[in-house]
């Protein structure tokens, strides 16, 4: 009998299920990938399969091949879509199961089944509710790979709504002005359309040319994201006293001189920290991530309550050092390649 | 205290100057007494509260947080108030948040024992922002880009009162100010300065840069390196100055009995020796006035073998009247009579650098660095003595500074508005051939020079290039050159190298240069001036 768990073997570019010669999340292209979630950082083009939720897919599809985000491959060869709660045999008997995380549309943490032994890839998760994908489930393992973007305990995101309500209480006080929110493309952007939509805002929502073809994605997967414009098609004065949504990068770029008096925020969770947010030029900072706090990271643990716990990446040393406070067996795997500056 | 902490928020996020004089100046006229007057001293970094100290937060905070995970969260953030506010347990009770002067009365009267039970209970009362702008209140340091002019600029908006007014006032009240805010929001007469020996603001200069000035508008005047100091005698009493308007006195009390007629006087502070100028310039180092900066009592033996003494510039006022409105060549000619009553040990004239034209006066600066003088002053004849920099009437005309090429060593995060940068170098340069073996050693550190962009890639550079992490220092492989500017060099025992630089900042990020190509030990100490 082999040693317990040596079937799975982290390494700098992704997680190797070695019975099955598959990678979970590689960052260069393989044979076999499992892909979590259809951020960049996780999933990359050109793998021979590519097995995710067909949410996942499409996301990946759509951006290799529009090439609008990222130039790291292209379509994949083969796509093969696993529902949520559906299992897949692998070779090497090894079955993965694919379970909500609660991140962005179609993310999934990935609980891998071999000779009795249990390992969850948690990917990117978090445990707020977010109306545009179903929320994280707890599942039992014995080891429990999870990452730690925010793996501080200075890191506590508050309620979404208090945030929402910044954004519209800011609006309206500069009737003559926009805000402009700087929000992740892929999943920040439309959750917090939904939100303001599930607030009561009505009002139309201007969006970056780049955010269109996601948006129009996240709807055609059934979320509501009310009435959206593109910036480009209207003039100033149009804009006045309405939320424009684009990609964090365009608020200090040219591109936001066509905006009427831009008021600049952004919506991350590293606006938590004054001076984060005082070095993007923001003015109004919006506490709203995609990823688990330092009180969701550690809870989960405990709940979870696996033998041992790998971290992936981000701010590993701070929850190791949690685990070992706690007498929770712990180690990090420094990935390498994995990291939202942006969320 | 919410309306403070509101007010601090929106200032940390608040670019445009306009928009700053509006808020504050929105809470000055909203905000009663004596809490106004409390949060204006706040802003101006006027407020000290000796129980509190950046390191009192740390050890409340190490009772109650993990001291590893303190260490990490302080290092990502990098501002100990913010961090502290962030790991601060929540308490269950709604906080009950005291007044801005409640809040001032408990600080005030905390001691270095009581802080570390009275500190947690005020923390108890408030929310993550008002935490925040509590422990930037008690440990006196905003840092939150408003600097002691703007909020005296916002009181004057505010009130729509002469700026300079205020500057006047300024330095004779104490928080919470209610003399000033009595005059300036009800209107009542300005508060009484006479027979107060009174600070007044500088007057400074713009850098030369380019500009080409003609002889007949401007006279020179070495530029001295030493302190800029304003001695101030009225009502029997006698104050030294430094430029930000500390109170030195008592670090040079030799100066003090030297002026005992009403006048105030502006020069520069000096220990008398020959290296400034040789012989003829009197003055020592900047090195040996270093060592009796920052000193609360003077030895005899110090006194002795540095002797202070002040180089004049300036008169500002005299006998009782008001000069600064007068010319420069009038003010240069009073004070030019007035030498022969000030003992010659402690005072000297500031000479006029006599030069034909521009051209003969760039030759002259020339020689300033075999003189160890920091370069000329440039001042407009008719110029009236105002204060802070105003275009056109006094500029500075350094002399080019040293370079010299040294390798990136160690880089250390930066705090406020560079926190999780590695912003701060430490480079060092060869002590030998690096192709026969010959190590680095450190020679300075510095956090300037660079554009944000530039900040940008060298961070990426230290992060990628790292050998060894202590902390929050980063020691990199050795492969970046950067072209270090520095006013002058001086030995130091301090150092391992045995060299300490003056005002180093990074000059240019020389990507393209191998480091074994970068300068010897050697080659700084031949430009040693001690």
């Amino acid at each position: 009998m082999t040693a317990p768990f040596s079937w799975i073997q982290p390494h700098p570019h992704g997680i190797h299920v070695l019975p099955a010669d598959a990678w979970i999340d590689p960052s260069r292209a393989v044979d076999r990938a499992l892909v979590t979630h259809g951020h960049a950082d996780h999933a990359r083009g050109g793998h021979g399969t590519t097995y995710a939720t067909p949410e996942t897919l499409a996301i990946m599809e759509l951006r290799y091949r529009t090439g609008a985000e990222d130039d790291a491959g292209t379509i994949p060869h083969k796509a093969v879509p696993v529902q949520y709660g559906e299992s897949i045999r692998l070779a090497g008997d090894v079955t993965a199961t694919y379970v909500p995380a609660g991140h962005v549309l179609g993310s999934a943490q990935i609980l891998l089944e071999h000779a009795g032994e249990r390992i969850v890839v948690t990917g990117d998760y978090k445990r707020r509710p977010d109306p545009t994908c179903p929320p994280f489930e707890v599942t039992p393992c014995d080891i429990f790979i999870t990452e730690a973007t925010f793996g501080l305990p200075v890191f506590s995101h508050p309620p979404i709504a208090g945030e929402i309500g910044k954004l519209t209480e800011r609006l309206a006080a500069h009737p003559e002005a926009c805000v402009a929110v700087g929000a992740y493309a892929l999943g920040k952007a439309q959750r917090v359309i939904a939100e303001l939509r599930a607030a009561g805002h009505r009002d139309p929502i201007y969006l970056h040319g780049a955010m269109e073809k996601m948006c129009r994605l996240y709807e055609d997967h059934g979320v509501d994201l009310g009435e959206l414009r593109l910036v480009s098609d209207y003039s100033k004065d149009d804009m006045r006293g309405h939320i424009v949504v684009c990609p964090p990068s365009a608020l200090n770029d040219r591109w936001s001189r066509r905006l009427p008096d831009p008021i600049t925020a952004m919506a991350s969770g590293w606006m938590r920290v004054r001076q984060r947010a005082r070095q993007r030029n923001v003015e109004l900072p919006l506490v709203i991530s995609d990823h688990a706090d330092w009180g969701e990271l550690t809870d989960t643990i405990r709940e979870v309550n696996p033998q041992e716990t790998w971290i992936t990446h981000g701010r590993e040393e701070a929850l190791l050092r949690w685990c070992q406070l706690h007498q929770r067996p712990a180690r990090a795997l420094a990935m390498v390649g994995y990291e939202d500056e942006d969320d | 205290m919410e309306q403070f902490a509101a007010l601090i928020d929106a200032l940390v996020y608040t670019r445009s100057r306009n928009e700053k004089l509006r808020l504050i100046g929105e809470y000055l006229r909203a905000t009663p007494d004596p809490d106004r007057g409390w949060a204006l001293a706040a802003l101006s970094d006027g407020l000290d509260f000796p129980a509190v100290k950046s390191s009192t937060i740390r050890t409340i905070l190490k009772e109650r947080v993990d001291p590893v995970l303190w260490t990490l969260s302080r290092d990502f953030v990098g501002d100990t108030a913010e961090t502290a506010s962030l790991l601060w347990p929540q308490p269950e009770d709604a906080p009950s948040p005291p007044s801005v002067s409640e809040t001032v009365g408990l600080l005030q009267g905390m001691t270095r024992k009581s802080v570390l039970t009275e500190l947690p209970e005020l923390l108890d009362r408030l929310d993550v922002s008002g935490r925040y702008a509590l422990l930037k209140l008690a440990t006196g340091a905003m840092r939150i880009g408003i600097s002691a002019r703007l909020a005296k600029v916002a009181f004057a908006d505010a009130f729509d009162v002469p700026v300079e007014e205020v500057e006047e006032y300024w330095h004779g009240l104490a928080p919470p100010y209610p003399e000033l805010f009595s005059w300036g929001a009800e209107g009542a007469a300005p508060p009484d300065m006479a027979g107060i020996p009174l600070f007044k603001p500088f007057m400074l200069a713009h850098p030369l840069e380019d500009l080409v000035v003609s002889l007949d508008d401007y006279v020179a005047e070495w530029k001295w390196d030493g302190i800029r100091v304003q001695l101030v005698h009225a009502g029997g009493e006698t104050r030294l100055f430094s430029r930000g308007g500390d109170d030195i006195s008592h670090t040079f009390p030799e100066m003090l009995p030297a002026l005992d007629f009403p006048a105030i006087l502006d020069g520069e502070l000096l220990v008398q020796g020959a290296t400034q100028g040789g012989e003829a310039g009197g003055a020592a180092s900047f090195n040996a006035l270093q060592q009796r900066l920052g000193r609360k009592t003077v030895s005899k033996k110090m006194l002795a073998e540095s002797p202070a003494f002040v180089r004049v510039y300036d008169v500002l006022s005299l006998d009782g009247e008001n000069l600064r409105e007068k010319p420069w060549s009038e003010r240069r000619a009073v004070l030019e009579q007035l030498m022969a009553r000030l003992p010659a040990h402690r005072f000297d004239l500031s000479a006029i650098v006599e030069a034909r034209d521009f051209e003969h006066l760039a030759q002259i600066r020339e020689g300033a660095r075999n003189d160890a003088i920091e370069g000329l002053m440039l001042k407009r004849r008719d110029s009236p003595y105002v204060p802070g920099r105003r275009t056109g009437l006094w500029y500075k005309w350094k002399r080019d500074p040293l370079l010299i090429d040294c390798v990136l060593m160690y880089a250390q995060r930066g705090s406020g508005k560079r926190s999780s940068f590695y912003s701060d170098y430490t480079f060092g340069c060869w002590d030998g051939d690096p192709d026969q073996g010959a190590d680095l050693l450190p020679v300075g550190k510095a956090y300037s020079g660079f554009t944000d962009a530039e900040l940008k890639k060298i961070d990426r550079h230290v992060r990628q290039n790292t050998v060894n992490r202590f902390g929050p220092v980063r020691e990199t492989d050795r492969s970046l050159v950067f072209e270090v500017a520095f006013d002058s060099v001086h030995t130091s025992k301090r150092h391992k190298s045995g060299l300490a630089m003056r005002f180093p900042r990074i000059h240019r990020i020389r990507w393209d240069k191998p480091p074994h190509e970068a300068d010897r030990i050697a080659a700084l100490q031949a430009l040693v001036r001690d």
